[in-house]
């Protein structure tokens, strides 16, 4: 009956889902869609103030969306106080978890199984390179695909597996969360800056640069990695809080 | 008319691998089905040229998810063997 009931599920919702995309004359096949109607155009033109000229990568100087990436110009410089927003949920869920799963004396949660030589090593080698690919997404957030947020759950998981090899192991638990009230102030406060030097909150107030290259695109850099510290942090905190337990004496 | 047949099997065993979650015995077959879900979930939002979705998907659906599934469940399989 179960097994039933899970292939009636899976073939029913695929089934759906292709008709529904299929039939549908407002999603075209790749490739043939008219973008000069659509919306995305403007951003993707950087021309959605009404400022028209080409974009050419590595070469235009002042363009109105900073970044070479589209999905970052979007994210971090025209929506940037949804991202504000964004960022204010993935803090309430990590204080959710903290207030049910914290408690004042921890210790590790015992598993029942023990990580063998081979773990230990594999977790210490592979380690240091997640952290590397985390840090270098974070940080080239505004030229290539990424940014602040996988780049920040990118080194949590690598937190993760120190967590994984070793039994006693914990991270700085109050360090993380100075690390992250910091990150998350001083993304307010270059808002706030923006506010009062400039015209609005969260606007662009440095030079863009030329398209393409690393030091470039303005505050927008500056606030990716400061969301990549805030999220790091705050994953850190929540996979520390799933792994510890309250110490019965 | 290649991407066309890569498109069609990975979208094939998309459907299998969630029939294949959800009708597991274990808990932790099922856990391990998701997760290979996500990494086929991965190289479809590739093909469909959206890398920022791609990015996320494999660090978030395929690494912490799963292992923070692995670890609840290891967890409460002592729990109730303590009893």
């Amino acid at each position: 009956m179960k097994k039933f009931l899970a292939f009636a599920l899976s073939i029913g919702l695929g089934v759906m889902i292709i008709l529904a995309l299929n039939s549908n004359e407002f999603f075209p096949s790749m490739g043939e869609a008219d973008l000069s109607e659509r919306i995305s155009n403007s951003f993707l033109n950087r021309s959605v103030l009404g400022s028209a000229q080409d974009v050419i990568f590595g070469e235009t100087e002042v363009t109105e969306g900073g970044p070479a990436n589209m999905i970052t110009a979007i994210v971090a410089d025209y929506r940037s106080f949804d991202t504000l927003g964004e960022i204010t949920v993935l803090f309430v869920s990590s204080l959710g978890v903290a207030l049910l799963l914290g408690a004042t004396k921890q210790k590790r949660l015992d598993l029942n199984f023990k990580p063998n030589f081979m773990l230990k090593v594999g977790s210490r080698a592979l380690f240091a390179i997640i952290l590397m690919t985390g840090i270098y997404v974070t940080i080239h957030g505004h030229l290539t695909p990424g940014g602040g947020f996988p780049g920040g759950t990118m080194i949590a998981s690598s937190i993760l597996l120190l967590y994984l090899a070793d039994d006693t192991f914990r991270t700085q638990v109050k360090g993380f969360k100075i690390l992250e009230s910091v990150a998350g102030s001083l993304y307010i406060v270059i808002g706030l800056i923006g506010l009062f030097a400039a015209d609005y909150f969260l606007v662009n107030f440095i030079d863009n640069g030329i398209v393409g290259t690393l030091f470039s695109a303005g505050i927008i850099p500056i606030v990716y990695v400061l969301i990549g510290l805030k999220v790091r942090s705050e994953i850190s905190g929540v996979i520390d809080n799933f792994l510890t337990e309250e110490e019965t004496v | 008319m290649l991407i066309n047949i890569v498109e069609i099997v990975i979208s094939v065993l998309l459907v299998g691998l969630a029939f294949l979650a959800l009708s597991g015995k274990s808990m932790i077959r099922s856990v391990m089905f998701l997760s290979l879900l996500s990494m086929l979930s991965v190289i479809s939002f590739v093909l469909m040229q959206a890398p920022d979705v791609a990015v996320t998907e494999a660090v978030i659906g395929s690494g912490l998810v799963t292992s923070l599934f692995v670890f609840t469940i290891l967890a409460k399989k002592k729990a109730g063997a303590k009893e």
